[in-house]
């Protein structure tokens, strides 16, 4: 399978673009820098990521999850 | 034809960003603020109540901006008790998308040019001082190169990371927020109405500001820890559907909000923090615009100064005299703010009706606090410095 590979294996976490609705609240807790965020478009910058989940956490609307097989590479969830 | 060379760049173009800008061009340096929505105020996501005296000192009130004039606050405890407080300062509900745009507009009319649809993603280094930025307009990178960079990129802020400073927020300190603007059959329209409870916002607050007869924005934070089982948007709807359940809903916003004291470190070579990237919100309250203002404002006159006397160092002056000015009010607000967030629910309730039995004349906020810290003395004496002083 083409899984997304994160800082620390594969990439668990997914935010749900179609969903978002672009607060950046999950871009001021992240730790590593790794989440890019334009005016209608976000995305998690793979290698920087380390799956910490706070993003999971701190997102008011639950558009972030916690995909414990791992996120696919897919053209259609790159935004950016 | 584009220029690419200023003295100052700001990043975002919030109420914080545009005020640096106002108040450095005003002293004649040129400035460019770039901002990556396409415009300036929108979307909103502010519950838009500000203290009227905070604001005199920007711009003069104006109705134009101005959706209700409060003067009472009314705290709900979890068991449902109202205690209202005569609010005799003032506060106003603004109408933040006018509100911020005015606020441009005077920067503008400064001299400071305003770019929308630029997003920064990058800054120039030399020798580690930050001498410009990456950003993308239409498609297209560029670089802009300045003396001095101010980051005024609000809560989801990653400029200052980049030259190096620490600025995210721990999670327990950033308040995960959602609102609605929805219709409010028989709300007071000169009332602002805070909910307490760990059934309604744990570790946070719900709020209604009217913004019209029978409008209000209606929005809650909780501490972004507690979305590890359970959102903000959750609660939001649960108490929609238990005290609004026909009500009809104009729009829905999320968002965050740094509540912590200021960042310790707000500027490195070249650069300057301002706003909620340098966590400058009160801490108790939530409440960023007034508070980022002056923190624009402070940075922009200093960053002014340093570019016109050619004294780079002058920039460092800004920490003290943000720390002066409001980090010391904050440190205080966020020692309270830990002990409010862990009252029981009980406490509330209790303290609900301790607080009704004092004669009218008496409840004030500063009273009200008192109350609420013989539960937890060894507050006393910070909440008598921002109360009583
Ligand atoms: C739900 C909610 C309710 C609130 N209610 C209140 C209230 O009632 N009263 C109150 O005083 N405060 C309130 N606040 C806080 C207040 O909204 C903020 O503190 C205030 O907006 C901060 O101003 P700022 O200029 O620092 O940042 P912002 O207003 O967030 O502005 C930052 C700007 O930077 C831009 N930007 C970000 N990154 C980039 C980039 N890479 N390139 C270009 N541009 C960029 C953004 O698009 C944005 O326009 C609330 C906040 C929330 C989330």
């Amino acid at each position: 399978m083409n899984y997304r590979m994160s800082k620390k294996g594969k990439l668990l976490i997914e935010i749900l673009p179609d969903k978002c609705d672009f607060c950046g609240c999950c871009v001021g807790v992240c730790p590593e820098d790794a989440i890019e965020l334009k005016e209608v478009a976000i995305e998690i910058i793979d290698d920087r990521c380390t799956n910490c989940s706070k993003c999971v956490w701190a997102c008011p609307i639950d558009v972030i999850k916690f995909n414990k097989e791992g996120v696919l590479k897919s053209p259609a969830t790159s935004y950016i | 034809m584009q220029k690419n060379d200023y003295d100052l760049i700001i990043v975002g173009a919030g109420p914080a960003g545009t005020t640096a800008a106002r108040f450095a061009a005003e002293q004649g340096v040129s400035v460019l603020v770039l901002e990556k929505d396409r415009d300036v105020g929108y979307p909103v996501r502010c519950g838009e109540a500000i203290r009227r005296r905070g604001i005199e000192e920007f711009i003069e009130p104006d109705d134009k901006w101005i959706c209700a004039y409060i003067d009472k606050f009314s705290m709900i405890a979890p068991n449902g008790v109202k205690s209202t407080i005569e609010y005799i300062e003032k506060a106003l509900i603004l109408e933040r998308r006018i509100f911020d745009y005015e606020l441009a507009k005077l920067a503008s009319k400064a001299g400071a040019e305003i770019i929308t649809r630029c997003y920064v993603n990058g800054l120039l280094l030399d020798n580690g001082k930050v001498t410009g930025v990456k950003y993308v307009q239409a498609g297209e990178e560029k670089t802009a190169t300045a003396k001095i960079v101010i980051a005024a990129d609000g809560v989801e802020s990653r400029v200052g990371r980049w030259a190096g400073l620490e600025t995210h927020t721990h999670i327990k300190n950033m308040e995960s927020c959602v609102q609605v603007t929805a219709s409010t059959p028989g709300i007071e329209l000169d009332t602002c109405r805070f909910y307490f409870g760990k059934d309604i916002a744990p570790e946070g607050y719900l709020w209604i500001f009217p913004k019209g007869k029978d409008i209000s924005n209606i929005g809650l934070g909780v501490s972004a820890t507690m979305g590890k089982t359970t959102s903000a948007l959750t609660y939001l709807n649960r108490f929609m559907e238990n005290n609004f359940p026909n009500s009809s809903i104009t729009s829905i916003v999320s968002g965050g909000v740094p509540c912590v004291t200021t960042l310790k470190k707000m500027t490195a070579p070249g650069i300057m923090l301002v706003g909620d990237a340098a966590h400058q919100v009160n801490p108790l309250s939530g409440g960023g615009i007034t508070s980022g203002m002056v923190g624009g404002k402070l940075a922009g006159t200093i960053a002014g100064k340093s570019i016109k006397q050619n004294k780079p160092d002058l920039i460092y002056s800004y920490e003290s005299e943000w720390h002066e000015r409001m980090g010391k009010r904050h440190e205080t607000y966020d020692r309270i703010k830990d002990g409010f967030y862990k009252f029981s629910d009980e406490t509330f309730n209790n303290l609900a009706e301790m607080y009704n039995k004092l004669p009218y004349e008496k409840r004030t906020i500063g009273r009200l606090f008192t109350t609420a810290l013989i539960n937890k003395p060894s507050l006393l004496l910070d909440v008598a410095k921002v109360f009583i002083m």
